[in-house]
């Protein structure tokens, strides 16, 4: 499986290198290096036993080594359908970033840089370079390495000191192909001191071909920056989505992640943040809708390295038919970290037995003065409370529907964009109705 | 309106209902009182449809319907309403919107268009202020926290809103401090009607004091064994079951 890249890399890493920038490639080799030694991960790996890609990687994928034009305008061909969402609007096509052209980014403050991390390299390499690959550097793991080969572009936001933006940037990722497509790509995001940010993530697909994503995103959120980061993954059945997220969270800052499945194929998000300075806020949050044969692995670390930081984590599955959900909560409290308060929960349903979750807690605590509680339950729909609303008249289906809604509610609670808030509630209804949650502009095939 | 033949229960393969048999007319307001584990609330469950227990002999008509054909939420919208002795906790799920589709549910079964948008908040307060319930229960997650009085006050509040034919009221006054016990029963006693009946399970003679029933049965052992008016309720506070169980016994 891997030796095909092995080869294109050999082959081709000139003009892997000659499409992207100097910076990017100081560490492409050495990328490549780790790569060729560690491989694609397995499940035989602890970190991945609950993903498995041998289906996903045993096709043929092409990839876009020499930067063509793919010819669609996104802006005009996408209609991002959260009504009443007021955003700053980007778009990455496939693996690179398309050059912004819409009205609505022109009241973006002048000081914050949103561009391809290729033309940040050039323009602002001190900036650049004193961020990027430092998260991803300490990391052993095939496929941050096999991003740091073949990575050639991705999207880059810079919000400086005391800047905080009025709306969401809403990052778009779209897949366009009309053969079966790789697509790696490289984000890096720097909030400076006091600086507050929302991005949102959309994954869509627009052809019905294999796609496979390998995106890692490095975030660097410095003191008293306010950073939230949502995803939400709603791409068609033959589609692999291989996410990287690593925050590094310094003194008085805050962080929201909440990483929403609504509809995939199979979905792998590693998401690592640590916590680098006192008296932090971080609150990690997902859920996942699956079911047919979609398959979602959530793998989530926090790591408390300094006292006095609070920490909650909740991702919650609906799973029905043969859908497969993974689940794992590294946290770890440092010896110093003293005072730190970390609570995770992982709550899962599944609909009937063929569908299968699996959860994992693991918790390294070296810290004695601390507050942590870790919780996990696999359990189905509460019938006493489906006979109760049946009792009420809700026929059976609609008891089910709002019982799920529910369970998914605590979760959506965590969304502090009210338009997004409002839009999630739908997309998720119908898509537990079983209705198609499709976004305008993008193919799902049931 | 309802009548009940010889009617058996199972649940887990043993036998609850022994051959139950009751008629209730429309405006009567029945009680049915007996000891812990007779078979009270089995008796609710099964005419409510509750999908653990397995009728195996016998007949339950409403209306000239055959109500043990008919799904839960069909038996609820034919105008049947359990107010449950152990009411259901269901966090995420708002009593607003709760109460909202079960009204459109039963209008829709009557092939009724859903409800606008201030009739319902209007029926709301107007239902509200019938049991005196206090807005924050209703803003709340259904029954999620609720204090075991709420609880029973807020299902006699649904009782309101759904207006229905038969209500079972399971123990309903269990719970209640004094004063909440007046709210309740003269909230109970305001819903009837000449077309509409009640059946009320209880331990205690007061409640019948407030709910003053026209039958007063007792269930024992899955049977009911004897039926008279409102003073056997006060013969039973006096003198317990035990004879009633002799007079079974020497059957
Ligand atoms: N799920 C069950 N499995 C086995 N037995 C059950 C189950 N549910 C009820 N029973 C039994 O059925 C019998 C009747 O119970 P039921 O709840 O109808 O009594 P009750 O008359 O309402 O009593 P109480 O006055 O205590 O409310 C009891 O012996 C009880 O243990
Ligand atoms: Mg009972």
């Amino acid at each position: 499986m891997e030796k095909q890249y092995i080869n294109l890399y050999k082959q081709y890493h000139e003009t892997i290198k000659k499409h992207s920038s100097s910076l990017m490639n100081v560490s492409r080799d050495a990328s490549f290096a780790l790569f060729e030694k560690l491989g694609f991960p397995t499940t035989k790996l602890e970190k991945y036993k609950y993903t498995d890609l041998t289906d996903a990687l045993s096709y043929d994928y092409g990839l876009n080594i020499n930067r063509l034009d793919i010819p669609v305008n996104p802006y005009q061909v996408f209609k991002c359908d959260v009504p009443g969402i007021q955003s700053y609007l980007y778009f990455v096509l496939n693996d690179g970033f398309y050059p912004v052209n819409d009205k609505r980014n022109d009241e973006l403050p002048e000081s914050v840089i949103i561009c391809s991390l290729r033309e940040a390299a050039e323009k602002y390499p001190a900036l650049v370079e004193k961020y990027y690959g430092k998260l991803t550097a300490t990391k052993n793991d095939g496929l941050v390495a096999f991003n740091g080969a073949f990575a050639q572009d991705g999207f880059f936001m810079y919000v400086p000191e005391n800047i905080q933006l009025d709306r969401p940037v809403q990052l778009i990722n779209i897949m366009r192909s009309d053969v079966d497509f790789m697509a790696n790509s490289h984000n890096l995001i720097i909030l400076e001191k006091n600086a507050k940010a929302q991005l949102l993530v959309c994954d869509h697909t627009m052809d019905d071909v294999r796609f496979v994503t390998n995106r890692v995103t490095e975030v660097f959120v410095n003191e008293y920056a306010t950073y939230e980061h949502y995803k939400l993954e709603n791409t068609h059945n033959r589609t692999t989505n291989l996410s990287t997220l690593l925050i590094d969270q310094k003194a008085s800052s805050i962080v929201l992640g909440n990483i929403m499945t609504l509809h995939n194929g199979v979905t792998r998000n590693t998401i690592e943040i640590g916590i680098n300075g006192e008296h932090c806020e971080t609150t990690l949050c997902g859920m996942v809708v699956g079911d047919k044969n979609q398959q979602v692995d959530n793998y989530t670390s926090i790591r408390h390295n300094k006292p006095n930081c609070h920490s909650t984590e909740l991702f919650k599955y609906v799973l029905d038919d043969v859908s497969k959900g993974g689940f794992t909560g590294e946290l770890y409290v440092a010896r110093d970290a003293q005072k730190t308060q970390a609570y995770q929960t992982n709550k899962n349903i599944l609909l009937n037995r063929t569908a299968k979750m699996r959860t994992k807690p693991q918790l390294e605590i070296y810290a004695d003065d601390v507050k942590c509680s870790h919780g996990a339950t696999i359990g189905q729909l509460d019938e006493s409370a489906m006979f109760y609303m049946r009792q009420r008249g809700i026929p059976e289906k609609e008891a089910r529907l709002l019982l799920m809604f529910a369970f998914t509610a605590d979760v959506m609670e965590h969304i502090r964009i009210d338009a997004l808030q409002d839009r999630m509630k739908m997309l998720v209804e119908k898509r537990l109705r079983g209705e198609l949650s499709k976004c305008e502009g993008c193919v799902i095939c049931q | 309106m309802l009548e009940i033949k010889n009617l058996h229960a199972n649940i887990d393969g043993k036998e609850i209902l022994k051959g139950l048999s009751l008629e209730v007319r429309p405006g009567e307001i029945h009680a049915i009182m007996g000891p812990n584990g007779a078979g009270k609330s089995t008796l609710a469950s099964v005419l409510t449809g509750h999908p653990s227990f397995e009728v195996t002999h016998g007949e339950v008509s409403f209306h000239g319907k055959d109500l043990l054909e008919l799904a839960p939420e069909e038996r609820a919208n034919e105008g049947i309403f359990l107010s449950f002795q152990y009411p259901v906790e269901i966090p995420g799920v708002s009593m607003v919107n709760f109460m909202r589709t079960a009204i459109n549910e039963q209008r829709k079964y009557r092939g009724q268009d859903p409800i606008s948008a201030t009739d319902f908040l209007r029926l709301m307060r107007e239902k509200k202020e019938l049991v005196e319930m206090d807005n924050k229960l209703t803003n709340r997650s259904v029954n999620e926290g609720f204090s075991g009085g709420e609880k029973k006050r807020n299902e006699i509040f649904q009782m309101a809103m759904l207006d229905p034919k038969l209500s079972i009221l399971d123990e309903t006054d269990s719970g209640l401090d004094i004063d909440a016990l007046r709210i309740v029963a003269n909230g109970v006693n305001k819903l009837k009607r000449p077309d509409n009946a009640t059946i009320v399970i209880t331990h205690y003679q007061r409640l019948l004091d407030y709910i003053v029933p026209d039958f007063v049965h007792v269930l024992y052992d899955g049977r009911i064994v004897k039926t008279g008016d409102k003073n056997l309720a006060l013969e039973l506070e006096e003198k317990g079951y035990d004879w009633i169980k002799q007079e079974v016994g020497s059957i």
